[in-house]
């Protein structure tokens, strides 16, 4: 199936401004989606707000739009480009057209939430239909079904995979029930129709419980609340799966979060490729993916899917779904070569997996699986001591302003590496003969720290975590005891605590 | 524990040594699987090979009891970058090095595997000698170029089960892995798919299977028969079996001319056919075809297959160093699948007669799923034969 031949012009959305949130890695795809579509012949629009991309340089669209990315605009732009092909000679979106180049054609999945929200709203006021204008890369049901959180998930029971289990109480017996039929604590309880989710919270054995359930039901107007169970501590993992028209499916690259779960994956250290997975678990999870991408109903391009696991049981539960290049593609994108922000949109036009040249191999398609020799971390970059109103606590809400990422033989290469990219002033772990600042007090490189300073910074996810793992091993403190503070798989402590021995090493040998 | 790895053009890898204090003559090939290091060792295709892992931190997530492809590694040696000092898995029952003591093999870790993966991808696989015990540079390699490779030579008669059986008659071994799921609670070992009756007899030649393949079929409803990998023709027929299963298995085909032999008789006979790695490769072999040595083999977890009739790619787990020669066939059999990489012969199908084979492994274990349903096309090729 090669290349649509009734593609006249492609408008992409792009990502406008950068927010902590929503950093570059949507300009690096939409470019890249640019390029790809240029390369192939079509012309190819853009609206971005943001002058800062390279994206907006001229070179990389036929026609720029810097306007804001609204749905009244880009509807404007849309009756304008029409106009433009009508001018050109082209028979745009009309039905008798079809033997030469004529459609316009919105390609949304390229530029993060935003591109994907304007395009939805115009979907939904019914725009795309009164112009005719055909959304690639991804339909609005599918759209719809990947990231409205409940229809996701009934959809994936459907389908016979695992989802956190929760249920919906009016009484304190039915309360009573869920809790039984969930099995076990902590358990997080939402209140319905509360203001800003007040009368909330996670109950971590049965008189929490019964509190919280007691309070959530007085709070909540229609005397609802929500009981679900919680994955505090449970292992983060992520799959970037591409699929073309004709159903075939890769993985481009598997991602295990450092930090457990309850950090947002933009503010968690991540690894590239899965460390702590058998081949069997490894399977089911790809398996997994591919059933998600494909009962969502991504047709064509990528999409991001996040795992949690029991790290006890082994117990898998999907925890939502990116129906178009995410935050993680670019990442994946540099981490295994494969440009899948590029080939998401060449399959987006209608070009097969195995039609597609590796650019790295050149002699072998893309439909493959990258496999490396090699090992990736990513760390977020934080910048809290611009915001000291800002509660430096790690949560669901995501906080980094940045990342950096680095490749290396190892794990402990590349965490050193990226720790040293930060621009922090560090050169790793430790070990550089920089002090350390704590709140107010100031500790050499080489100083123990206090274990209530250290328990206190392991416990709480912070930006400084990682650091403290270090001073927690320098303090004596043992890998199983920093696993129960931090729930981070004895692996990767492991590796830090090798590195610190190494110092060690090294710092007996200068004396 | 020092240890070093020689190859054959003299090259010395010198790193440290852990599993067993051993010395182990084979030929070095490389492995590009990111997991599955347990299935890949207890594969009994690795019959004389010390395998280099290409991707550097091993022994993650340990051994346990149900990842095993045999009762027992087959590999001569094991080649790492690193190895894990902890295990990491709530299935883990025991270390890497501590399974590969107890089997008496010898492993070398903190070597530039990616150093070695070039060489063997230019000079193409090489004879070499692992040893963990005090053995000069000069006689390991002395040693790496007098053994007598795999060219020509039987291994399957080692990996063989000597004496045919009925694989997993209590049907406790065939259920495939499954997690826990829900609220549930207790051992989440034991979970498992359910079994289909086992209503089709079949033969199943053991050249050296995979207990993944066995279990495949079994979860597809065959009773499977194992014979010896030297079973002649009549005996097979002897069993009265709807259909006959050619296993993987190790080394070079054309050192088994008694396969062939048996497999020819059975083609005659109409019986119908699947075979799988080293299966296919007798089945090309008694059909007219020939094999020959690939350059550094296909070894790993990412290897696209195309089907050529319904354009669908399969990414593959693949590991043969022989290939079956396209242009060797005779024009009754069609190559219906080809590998995307290098176009080398991936399925042969049998135009008139309801045989079919594939170089690779749908059975996975390790590696993707994505062919699991040739088991399934087996059973319907078996049942649409009457």
């Amino acid at each position: 199936m090669p290349k649509r031949t009734d593609i006249h012009s492609v408008l992409i959305i792009g990502a406008g401004p950068i927010i902590i949130g929503q950093a570059c890695e949507f300009d690096y795809s939409g470019t890249q989606a640019c390029k790809a579509l240029k390369e192939e012949g079509f012309r190819v629009i853009l609206v971005n707000s943001n002058p800062a991309t390279i994206m907006t340089d001229p070179e990389f669209a036929d026609r720029t739009y810097l306007e804001p990315i609204t749905p009244e605009c880009v509807e404007k732009i849309i009756v304008r480009e029409l106009a433009e092909l009508r001018r050109l000679g082209v028979p745009a979106n009309e039905p008798n057209g079809a033997d030469r180049p004529h459609k316009l054609v919105l390609l949304p999945t390229l530029g993060g939430q935003t591109a994907l929200n304007t395009a939805m709203a115009l979907g939904r006021s019914g725009v795309l239909e009164r112009h005719g204008v055909e959304m690639i890369g991804a339909n609005a049901a599918a759209i719809e079904r990947g990231e409205d959180r409940l229809v996701f998930k009934e959809l994936m029971l459907s389908i016979g995979l695992d989802v956190p289990i929760s249920g919906v109480a009016h009484t304190l017996e039915e309360s009573r029930a869920i809790a039984e039929r969930i099995g076990r604590f902590p358990l997080i309880i939402r209140p319905a129709f509360t203001l800003g989710g007040t009368g909330g919270g996670i109950a971590y054995n049965r008189e929490e419980f019964e509190e919280l359930a007691k309070r959530g039901l007085d709070l909540s107007p229609v005397s609802e609340i929500l009981i679900e169970e919680s994955l505090l501590g449970w292992k983060e993992f992520e799959m970037e799966v591409m699929r073309d028209k004709a159903d075939n499916c890769v993985i481009i690259c598997s991602i295990e979060n450092f930090d457990p779960m309850g950090v947002h994956t933009g503010d968690s250290i991540t690894v590239a490729p899965i460390q702590t997975l058998t081949d069997k678990e490894y399977q089911i999870m790809r398996d997994a993916s591919f059933a998600v991408i494909r009962a969502v109903g991504v047709e064509t391009g990528g999409s991001n899917i996040q795992f949690a696991v029991d790290p006890a049981t082994g117990r898998m539960v999907i925890i939502e779904m990116n129906p178009r290049v995410s935050r993680s593609s670019a990442l994946a994108s540099k981490a295994t070569g494969f440009p899948i922000a590029k080939i998401a949109a060449k399959l987006a036009v209608g070009y097969l997996l195995d039609e597609i040249r590796n650019d790295i191999t050149r002699e072998t398609p893309a439909s493959f699986e990258p496999t490396i020799d090699y090992v990736v971390v990513k760390v977020p970059r934080f910048a809290f001591e611009k915001f000291p109103q800002a509660d430096p606590t790690l949560n669901t809400q995501m906080k980094s302003v940045g990342e950096a990422m680095a490749i290396g033989r190892t794990f402990k290469e590349s965490l050193q590496k990226c720790l040293r990219s930060l621009e922090i002033g560090r050169s790793g772990l430790g070990g550089d003969g920089k002090p350390w600042r704590v709140g107010t007090e100031v500790y050499g490189d080489r100083d123990r720290l206090p274990r209530e300073v250290i328990s206190r910074k392991l416990t709480v996810p912070n930006a400084d975590r990682i650091f403290f793992i270090r001073h927690a091993l320098r303090a004596g403190m043992s890998v199983r005891e920093i696993h129960g503070l931090t729930k981070i798989d004895p692996w990767f402590l492991t590796q830090i605590e090798e590195i610190v021995q190494f110092e060690d090493e090294l710092a007996a040998t200068k004396a | 524990m020092k240890a070093i790895l020689a190859l054959e053009d003299g090259t010395v890898y010198h790193g440290t040594g852990f599993g067993a204090r051993a010395t182990a003559c084979g030929e070095v090939c490389f492995n590009t699987s990111m997991t599955g290091y347990q299935e890949i060792l207890t594969d009994p295709s690795y019959k004389g090979q010390i395998v280099t892992m290409t991707y550097p931190h091993i022994g993650n997530y340990g051994i346990n009891a149900l990842d095993v492809e045999s009762w027992r590694p087959h590999v001569a040696g094991f080649v790492v970058r690193e190895v894990s000092p902890v295990v990491s898995s709530w299935r883990a029952e025991q270390s890497l090095p501590e399974y590969l003591e107890r089997h008496g093999l010898p492993g070398i870790q903190g070597i530039d595997t990616r150093a070695l993966t070039k060489k063997l991808r230019v000079r193409g696989a090489m004879k070499g000698v692992l040893t963990t015990e005090e053995v000069p540079d000069a006689e390991a390699v002395a040693r790496a170029q007098a053994w007598h490779g795999l060219v020509g030579f039987d291994y399957v008669k080692e990996v063989t089960h000597p004496a045919p059986f009925q694989w997993d008659q209590q049907d406790n071994l065939s259920p495939d892995f499954r997690l826990v799921f829900g609220p549930a609670t207790g051992d989440p070992r034991p979970t498992h798919h359910p079994l289909p009756p086992a209503d089709i007899p079949i033969v199943a030649y053991d050249f050296g299977i995979k207990y993944n393949i066995l279990r495949r079929l079994r979860q597809h409803g065959f009773q499977v028969q194992v014979v010896p990998a030297a079973t002649p023709a009549a005996d097979v027929l002897r069993h009265r079996p709807a259909g006959v299963f050619l296993s993987n298995g190790p080394g070079d085909p054309a050192a088994l001319p008694y396969a062939a032999r048996a497999v020819g008789d059975l083609i005659e006979h109409g019986l119908p056919i699947f075979g799988i790695c080293l299966g296919h490769q007798v089945l090309g072999l008694a059909l007219g075809g020939s094999t020959f040595k690939l350059k550094f083999g296909h070894r790993g977890a990412n290897q696209p297959v195309k089907d050529l009739a319904s354009g669908r790619v399969e990414i593959t787990s693949q590991n043969h160093g022989f290939a079956v020669a396209a242009d060797s066939l005779p024009s009754e059999v069609a190559v219906d699948r080809i590998n995307l990489n290098d176009q080398t012969v991936e399925g042969l199908r049998h135009r008139s007669k309801p045989i079919f084979c594939v170089q690779y492994h749908p059975e996975a274990s390790p590696g993707p799923h994505d062919s699991t349903p040739l088991f399934a096309d087996f059973r319907e090729l078996v049942l649409r034969r009457g």
